[in-house]
Parts: structure tokens; C-alpha cells; sequence
């Protein structure tokens, strides 16, 4: 028999979701970024026209999603880092609340273009 | 008290739900549950229990979704709206009804390296090992399992890999990786080195989640990933 989702409706399950889908989503978001970095290959304007697209708000939006994406990956990453290499902790809920909250903040921040 | 509406698995990897009612007491154990199901509603339900009181680690059932030991499980703890959904262990071949076939999960144990191995005789002096020493303490925090299967149970990668030694066997490794009067260290390590071993784990903390007696095995996982790591550099395996 096998284990419903009742089995992993815990913190450090999400974590796990949290970081295979942001994984994911990263892969498949890569080429995009390969291919505007291409545009300054077919000179300036290409690449200027591309960075004007990018300033609109709804593409501004969306890459406050990717950032939130990056800070989540990484900082679960750490989390997974620490959690192996260094030796066992209790707290290892509150790792897990802290990498949540580094995402969100480095999102937030980019979202109210604070940096 | 209102009764309780239990359903229990009945047959074996094929089979269902059976439905009976039980009455709502005060204290009342899941054990108890499947013990008054077993005496009063119908002698052919099948389960284990021997200790009844969290020392033997015979008695672990799914109960709602979530492996659990059922004789330290209050039924008021898991059935907030009086129902319980009663199954066996998961990743292990069911018998009949709540009983699994537990040969792999204590067959891995073995495979493990899970026994241990030491040097001296009877005749010898007893090995001094100070309880404040880095590796005792760790020993300490792995040594208590019961061997329930509990975590065998909630373990993702038992499902995905059915050569995964599981929790279990692996924080006895590093209990035994930890014991310095222990000799086999380098065929352990070796032991628990390969794809079936502890690099397999994927960090789930299911097991710790749900390990009754509230360790981790996923710290000593951890901690056999770098002990691993460590013989590998070092050529020691």
C-alpha cells in the first residue's frame, strides 16, 4: 500500500515541493534568459527594445515571481547544506520558517524595487 | 460519548474498508479500538500488539493517513470528528488485515551492517566510553528505537526504491558507526554507501515527523552521508 498526501502534509515536506518546483520552473525559465541575453548578439537596439518589454508591469510582476523562484530555491538549498554538512540541530523548523521568510523578503523587496 | 465510526482494512494488498462502531471511552487508545473491534465485533480481524505500552514497537498501524504506534495513540489525539480510518503499515507486503510481513524491513537491518562487532571477550576489562564524548551523545540520540517500522512506513523513498535500507537500518549504522568499541566501521560505511544507502535519502524528514519516540533519522543520515563522504577522501573505502 501506498502513502496519501495525509502521510506529508508537514513543514519540511512543503520545503521539499517548494524546492523541486521552483527547481523545475528555474530549468524551464532558463533558455528564456539565454535567449534575451542572445538579443545583444544582433546589436544595441535588439537588445534595448527587449529591456524596454521588460519594464512593463505585468512582466515586472512576473519577475517578481522568478525572484521569488531564485530566493526560494537557494535559500532551500542553504537549508539542505546546513542541514547535512553541519552536525544535527533541533531547530530544524525554524531553518526551515527562516529560508521562507529570506524568500519572501528578497521578493518582496524586488517587488517594491527597494533594491 | 457519542461511538466512533472506525473503518478497518480487511484482506490483504487486495481488499477494503470495513466499517463498525465503536464506543467512545475516556482514555481510549487506538489499540484499544482494534482490540474492542476484534473481541465484540468480529474474531477474524487480524493485528499485532504485544506490550501495549510503547516498548515493543509491535502495534504500528496507519491510523487516518499517518503511521503510528495505536497503543500510545489517544484516540483524541487523531479523531477529532470521532472517525478513524484503520490500515497497515505502508511499503511493507500486508498479511491479512493490520498485520505487514516486516522481513525486509528487519532483513535490511542486516544488510546494514546493523549488528555489532566488537573485540573483546568477557574476560577483558569493560571499555570506559564517558557519556559526555562526542560519539556517545550521538549514539544517545539515535538509540532508543523500538523498531516499530513506523518510519519504514512514511518513508517516500521506500516507495520510490524498493533497495532503500530505510531509517531504520540506517541510524542503527550510525549508532554503531558512533560506538568506539565497534570494529566493523569501514565494512559498515561501505555497507551504506551505495545508490540503495544513505545518499538516497531525499531530506523528506518523514520519518521524523512521525517517529514515535521522537528521533531522527534523518540526522544520522545526515550524519552517515558525511561519515561516508569523509572514508571516501580519505580512501579509507
Amino acid at each position: 500500500m501506498k502513502n496519501d498526501f495525509r502521510a506529508r502534509n508537514h513543514p519540511a515536506y512543503w520545503a521539499f515541493i517548494v524546492h523541486r518546483l521552483s527547481g523545475v520552473l528555474l530549468a524551464l525559465f532558463l533558455p528564456l534568459h539565454f535567449w534575451a541575453l542572445g538579443q545583444a548578439l544582433q546589436g544595441a537596439a535588439a537588445l534595448d527594445g527587449f529591456l524596454r518589454w521588460t519594464e512593463h508591469p505585468l512582466v515586472k510582476f512576473a519577475e517578481t515571481g522568478l525572484v521569488l523562484l531564485l530566493a526560494a530555491h537557494m535559500a532551500g538549498g542553504l537549508r539542505l547544506l546546513a542541514l547535512e554538512f553541519l552536525e544535527w540541530r533541533e531547530w530544524q523548523k525554524t531553518l526551515l520558517a527562516l529560508a521562507a521568510a529570506v524568500s519572501l523578503v528578497a521578493a518582496l523587496a524586488f517587488l517594491l524595487n527597494l533594491v | 460519548m457519542e461511538n466512533l465510526k472506525v473503518r478497518i482494512w480487511r484482506g490483504a494488498e487486495e481488499g477494503g474498508f470495513q466499517e463498525f462502531e465503536v464506543p467512545r471511552q475516556e482514555s481510549q487508545t487506538v489499540l484499544d479500538v482494534v482490540t474492542y473491534v476484534q473481541r465484540k465485533c468480529d474474531p477474524t480481524l487480524a493485528y499485532r500488539f504485544a506490550c501495549r505500552v510503547g516498548v515493543c514497537g509491535s502495534c504500528a498501524m496507519t491510523v487516518n493517513g499517518e503511521s503510528r504506534w495505536t497503543c500510545r495513540t489517544h484516540v483524541s489525539k487523531v479523531a477529532a470528528d470521532n472517525r478513524l480510518e484503520i490500515s497497515p503499515l505502508r511499503n511493507l507486503p500486508v498479511v491479512k488485515d493490520l498485520v505487514t510481513d516486516m522481513r525486509e524491513f528487519f532483513d535490511k537491518w542486516a544488510r546494514a551492517r546493523g549488528r555489532f562487532t566488537g573485540s573483546k571477550t568477557r574476560k577483558d576489562e569493560f571499555e570506559r566510553v564517558s557519556p559526555e564524548s562526542k560519539e556517545r551523545k550521538r549514539v544517545d540520540a539515535g538509540i532508543e528505537c523500538i523498531g516499530c517500522g513506523v518510519c519504514y512506513s512514511a518513508c517516500d523513498v521506500v516507495s520510490w526504491n524498493k533497495d532503500y535500507l530505510g531509517p531504520a537500518a540506517l541510524n542503527r549504522a550510525w549508532t554503531l558507526v558512533n560506538d568506539v568499541r565497534d570494529t566493523a566501521r569501514t565494512e559498515r560505511l561501505a555497507a551504506v554507501a551505495g545508490d540503495a544507502g544513505c545518499h538516497a535519502c531525499h531530506t523528506h524528514l518523514n520519518c521524523t515527523e512521525r517517529c514515535p519516540k521522537g528521533l531522527s533519522p534523518t540526522a544520522g543520515i545526515a550524519g552517515l552521508k558525511r561519515a561516508v563522504l569523509a572514508a571516501t577522501l580519505s580512501g579509507e573505502i
